[in-house]
């Protein structure tokens, strides 16, 4: 009873970040990039200085008219936003928050986030095909081709963590880390953090969605809860690649002073505020330019991380 | 093994309540909208001009070069991650750290290939 408890309050935990988290990120998008280029962003919504903008979204989200396109492959068009949001929240219970905190501590943990992380991207690709849109199709193709260049980077990367650590649960990596793989695992961290944010496709590599030339691509023909489940995907993906980052790369709750709850909320928050900062930042990669920093640049230096990460974890043992 | 598994149950769990949220949110939102469809709202949308020919039309996938190669690359990348957790253990060192590089050079060896092909330019 007491266990069935217990993993009851860890799912109900997750499932609170999962809805709330990716809401403070949205809303730190919404008033970071306004204030970045010189607007003041969301200011009445709640009254503080727009607050509660996002929940108002949601509230017109959910009241709004669901229309399916009569051209449209209904029932792939009417499931694909479940197969974009739900595997964010199933990886979010393998993600140690402080040391004993996490859902469930699987033992192939990391191999276990990669595949999951992948099957969303199948969302995107679903909506752009069922939509029955020329503009959502190619959206679509654009979102697979992403897919399969960023993919392996982000594998690489990961793997040469698994490498240091010698285990492949994420809970055992961060025991495992010292300060010192900071230096060690710095070209793997920019790696994988850099192929995370095209697996999202976030700009500046959102050639999938580009607003003004294919108008959202996949999300073309989606209006009111089906979108904002979209919406609410690309944030909780934000939170899942910045709780990776942080858990692999950053030490999860290792730090000074503070509790590593704390610590690891704060690292987390730091790599979402990149993300945005990145997007306010950066004009669109063109399509070929995308796919030739996958394989020309990506994908070589996750080659060089991975032989440098062998040769000193050889010769320390 | 029995608590291996039940490790899992609780991500089914997990899965089963994310679809349950799907599933409430769309609840919600079919007692709260309003269902007025009517022909030009269920048309397809392209740029505000009505559509020509239909939208799974014919178009030229450039993509499936890079498709090949991720098959082909992310089977080996497969393979890193249980040699990986014990290539350091005691005993093994340095012939596995050998056959790392080995591993690295045949991948490496296969992108310099697709970019010398000119797989990798746009055409």
């Amino acid at each position: 009873m007491a266990d069935v408890l217990d993993i009851a309050v860890r799912l109900i935990a997750i499932v609170a970040a999962f809805l709330v988290l990716p809401l403070i990120v949205g809303q730190m998008e919404h008033k970071a990039m306004a204030h970045m280029q010189s607007r003041l962003g969301p200011m009445y919504a709640g009254g503080f200085h727009g607050w509660a903008q996002l929940i108002a979204d949601g509230v017109k989200f959910a009241q709004k008219e669901d229309v399916i396109p009569a051209a449209a492959d209904r029932r792939v068009f009417a499931i694909a936003p479940a197969v974009a949001l739900v595997p964010y929240l199933v990886v979010l219970i393998v993600i140690p928050v402080a040391p004993g905190l996490v859902g469930v501590d699987l033992d192939a943990g990391l191999f276990f986030v990669l595949a999951v992380m992948g099957v969303g991207v199948l969302g995107a690709i679903m909506a752009g095909w069922a939509s029955a849109n020329k503009y959502s199709v190619l959206g679509g193709i654009r979102a697979a081709a992403q897919l399969m260049s960023y993919e392996l980077p982000l594998v690489l990367a990961a793997s040469s963590v698994a490498m240091a650590a010698g285990t492949l649960s994420l809970q055992g990596i961060v025991e495992q880390w010292r300060w010192w793989w900071l230096p060690w695992q710095a070209i793997g961290a920019v790696v994988f953090f850099v192929a995370g944010l095209a697996e999202l496709r976030r700009p500046p590599f959102d050639m999938p969605i580009a607003d003004s030339e294919i108008i959202m691509g996949p999300m073309t023909e989606y209006a009111g809860i089906r979108f904002a489940l979209f919406m609410l995907a690309e944030y909780a993906g934000i939170v899942v690649l910045s709780a990776l980052t942080t858990v692999l790369f950053l030490g999860g709750w290792h730090g000074p002073l503070l509790p590593g709850l704390v610590w690891t909320l704060v690292k987390i928050f730091v790599l979402a505020f990149v993300v945005i900062w990145v997007r306010v930042s950066y004009p669109r990669l063109r399509e070929d330019q995308l796919q030739k920093l996958a394989w020309i640049g990506l994908v070589p230096l996750a080659l060089l991380q991975l032989a440098l990460t062998g040769v000193v974890k050889v010769l320390i043992t | 093994m029995n608590e291996y598994f039940g490790s899992y149950a609780v991500v089914v769990v997990l899965l089963l309540i994310g679809l349950g949220i799907f599933a409430g949110g769309l609840f919600a939102n079919r007692l709260l909208r309003p269902n007025r469809p009517t022909p030009e709202k269920l048309m397809t949308y392209e740029c505000g001009v009505d559509p020509v020919g239909e939208g799974w039309a014919q178009s030229q996938i450039r993509y499936y070069v890079f498709t090949y190669l991720y098959v082909v690359f992310a089977v080996d990348a497969v393979f890193l991650f249980p040699w990986a957790t014990i290539f350091a253990a005691p005993g093994y060192g340095m012939t596995t750290l050998v056959e790392m590089f080995v591993f690295l050079a045949f991948i490496a060896l296969g992108i310099l290939y697709a970019w010398r092909k000119r797989v990798l330019a746009w055409t």
